[in-house]
């Protein structure tokens, strides 16, 4: 594992929830201060909500309703914090683990359910205002990358950026791992970022593993500390500190939005569960290890850090009792998910005509009409 | 000549087109290495920096997969970028953007979003260069769903061909025969002779249909030309489109001639004039005299420039394939 760069890192909540800053957090201090109670209470609810939810996928996974399922389990800080860090104007573009960005941003968490059941590539609509400007996962390590770069520069030639005014300027977000900060993609997409000044947020989770392969083998020197090859300046932020996560990703947004360029954040956090449900974690890593990061969840720091502010145990009964509706809700939707129309594989693979689909489409209707009991 | 008929390169001919679709739409915008001050390696943008800026035409660092992912970023935002990537053998690292990425999003987003991108390529041999700058890599891409392949073969084609790749809503890959960049001909701009997709017999003949895309149509007509002259009459069709492929000239000119051979740059292994020789006869069986014949480049790397005079397909090789098919 690489070394802990802790002299860099922002840190507001030490493991057992007290408010302790590290250095290096001192100046986003006015950013947490400004928090109300009901936000530091919105943190905890998502954090909770989207747990129970995984949990649940996890389980649907393993009783055979879903193909695969990779679990979010852990990493709920770093993504809650950086998601309630965006504006409404703001755009996200996920890898596939972004559970929490999705759900927060109001995305239906059976969408994302249909994806893993083999019932959709996609599973909602980016341009749909009720899906929070959340661009669909991207399976591919790495690319979705560009695609975000590429719509920083769409909004830097639209003039939708940088014009001063908080409430119109935009930002793009894009989330990508440590395995996938290998990818050259990820190379080219911080070389254009920087080349057009694209108001962006790179946000790498640090997870610490990709699948069986720890982060030193993807590097051996902070993989923050990259940024600045690319000019762009960057921040090391403990990921399981919600309130960290959140107050260094807020500032990232407004330098974004404000035409300062793009910005990255590395935030340390761990895959508490299985890469995906085929994953066996026991094969390369020790359970004494997943402990030490258990002692660290972001979840049990969030509590006790509310608790120590007086935060009443009706509050985190109702936030169970959300937590619990949504799973349930999840798995009552899923069992009552139908299948696919034949007809729609060939649906959509062009926006205009080709005779060829259109030809096998017929073709494949008069087939299956010929086979016994008519078409499946 | 029409006084709307200019004569002019299809260099020229492209770059007229791509002003005419900047000029139609502010949210088209090119992309590309050295396409800005310089023009681009082969001048097709000459001008058009200095007439839309550089927010317009724009100079990208030296990454092709950065200028195709851009590009689908791009299209989110509501531009219709056309990159542009140097030589036909540069394609590559951009493989995984334009077949995972830009050919899918559409069908993975079920309609929401579309991916009005074209990708210019120069291809293809005849210039006497180095390794990777004479490559024929179009089977790559009219092999993969989503994406439509296309390849002008006259100025006029690529005069209203580029604009109506523009104009589309799916990705569109864009073959320019580079060894005809400098070739003229008469670009009518009033008035679009024909539609993307079609297929078009550029000479009719009674007894052997040859059929081919890009630099080869030339080879083709020149083959028709001293053919006739031994008696034998052939007729000649531009593809045009490599996918989809519009059979119909083809199918109705080979139930005439009853002999097909199909000339193409690219090596003939799985090629585009495989796919269509095996479409001919699955759907003109009876009216065929002989088999379909493909004359293609060997199944070797694109040799050094001193052979490519024997590895391309030439007037001779079409010729003794034209008279193979009439020994049956």
């Amino acid at each position: 594992m690489t070394p802990p760069d802790e002299s860099a890192l922002v840190r507001v909540l030490a493991s057992d929830g007290t408010f302790a800053p590290t250095p290096e957090a001192e100046r986003y201090l006015p950013i947490i201060d400004a928090l109300t109670d009901a936000e530091l209470e919105t943190f905890y609810r998502d954090m909770v909500v989207v747990r129970a939810f995984d949990q649940q996928a996890t389980n649907l996974q393993r009783q055979g309703q879903l193909a695969l399922w990779p679990p979010s389990l852990g990493q709920e800080a770093a993504q809650v914090g950086s998601v309630r860090a965006a504006r409404a104007q703001d755009h996200f573009f996920p890898s596939y683990r972004e559970h929490v960005v999705a759900m927060t941003r109001g995305v239906d968490p059976i969408d994302i359910i249909r994806v893993m059941r083999g019932l959709t590539h996609g599973g909602w609509d980016p341009t749909d205002p009720r899906n929070g400007n959340v661009h669909i996962y991207t399976l591919v390590l790495g690319s979705q990358t560009l695609h975000a770069t590429g719509f920083g520069m769409g909004l830097v030639l639209d003039g939708r950026c940088g014009t001063g005014d908080p409430e119109r300027d935009e930002a793009v977000i894009v989330y990508y791992g440590d395995g996938a900060s290998s990818q050259g993609d990820v190379h080219e997409a911080m070389v254009f970022a920087g080349t057009y000044r694209t108001p962006q947020v790179f946000f790498l989770q640090n997870n610490q593993w990709a699948i069986s392969v720890p982060v030193a083998t993807q590097s051996r020197g902070p993989l923050h500390a990259r940024a600045a090859g690319y000019g762009m300046p960057s921040t090391l932020v403990d990921g399981n500190d919600v309130l960290a996560s959140y107050a260094v990703t807020k500032l990232a947004f407004d330098e974004a939005r404000s035409g300062s360029g793009p910005q990255a954040i590395e935030a340390t956090t761990y895959r508490l569960g299985a890469h995906t449900t085929s994953d066996d974690p026991t094969k390369y890593r020790t359970s004494d290890e997943e402990q030490s990061w258990v002692a660290r969840d972001p979840i049990a720091r969030m509590r006790a850090f509310l608790e120590g502010r007086g935060a009443s145990a009706s509050f985190f009964a109702e936030v169970d009792a959300v937590a619990q509706a949504t799973a349930d809700d999840v798995r009552v939707r899923t069992n009552e998910l139908g299948g696919l129309d034949v007809s729609s594989m060939f649906a959509h693979v062009y926006s205009d005509d080709h005779p060829l689909l259109q030809e096998q489409e017929r073709w494949l209707a008069e087939y299956e009409a010929t086979l016994e009991g008519g078409a499946a | 000549m029409t006084p709307s008929t200019t004569s002019m390169p299809l260099a020229k001919a492209l770059g007229a087109g791509l002003r005419a679709a900047m000029a139609a739409d502010d949210h088209v915008v090119l992309i590309g290495e050295d396409i800005g001050k310089l023009g681009g390696v082969f001048r097709v943008t000459e001008g058009l920096q200095a007439e839309f800026g550089d927010r317009r035409v724009i100079d990208s660092p030296l990454a092709e997969s950065g200028l195709v992912g851009t590009a689908i970023g791009l299209a989110m935002a509501g531009f219709r970028t056309v990159v542009e990537i140097q030589f036909d053998g540069f394609v590559f690292p951009a493989f995984d953007q334009i077949t995972s990425q830009l050919a899918k999003i559409t069908n993975r987003h079920e309609g929401a979003l579309q991916m009005p991108i074209v990708i210019r390529i120069p291809y293809g041999g005849h210039i006497g260069a180095i390794e990777h700058h004479q490559e024929s890599p179009e089977a790559y891409f009219a092999h993969t769903p989503g994406l439509r392949v296309v390849s002008p073969s006259t100025p006029n084609d690529a005069y209203w061909m580029i604009q109506d790749a523009i104009a589309s809503p799916d990705p569109v890959i864009f073959f320019e025969p580079k060894a005809k960049y400098w070739m003229k001909g008469e670009v009518d701009t009033s008035e679009r002779a024909l539609a993307l997709h079609a297929s078009r017999v550029v000479r009719r003949g009674t007894d052997v249909t040859l059929v081919g895309h890009g630099a080869m149509v030339t080879s083709l007509l020149q083959a028709a030309a001293l053919a006739e002259s031994e008696g034998t009459s052939c007729e000649v069709i531009d593809v045009r489109s490599l996918s989809p492929i519009d059979y119909g000239p083809i199918l109705d000119s080979v139930r005439r001639t009853g002999r097909m051979v199909y000339a193409q740059e690219a090596p003939g292994n799985v090629s585009v004039g495989s796919e269509v020789a095996a479409t001919v006869m699955e759907r003109a069986f009876f009216a065929l005299e002989s088999p379909v014949i493909r004359v293609s480049g060997f199944d070797v790397p694109f040799p050094p420039a001193k052979l490519e005079g024997v590895y391309l397909p030439d007037v001779d090789r079409i010729l003794e394939a034209v008279d193979r098919a009439l020994a049956y």
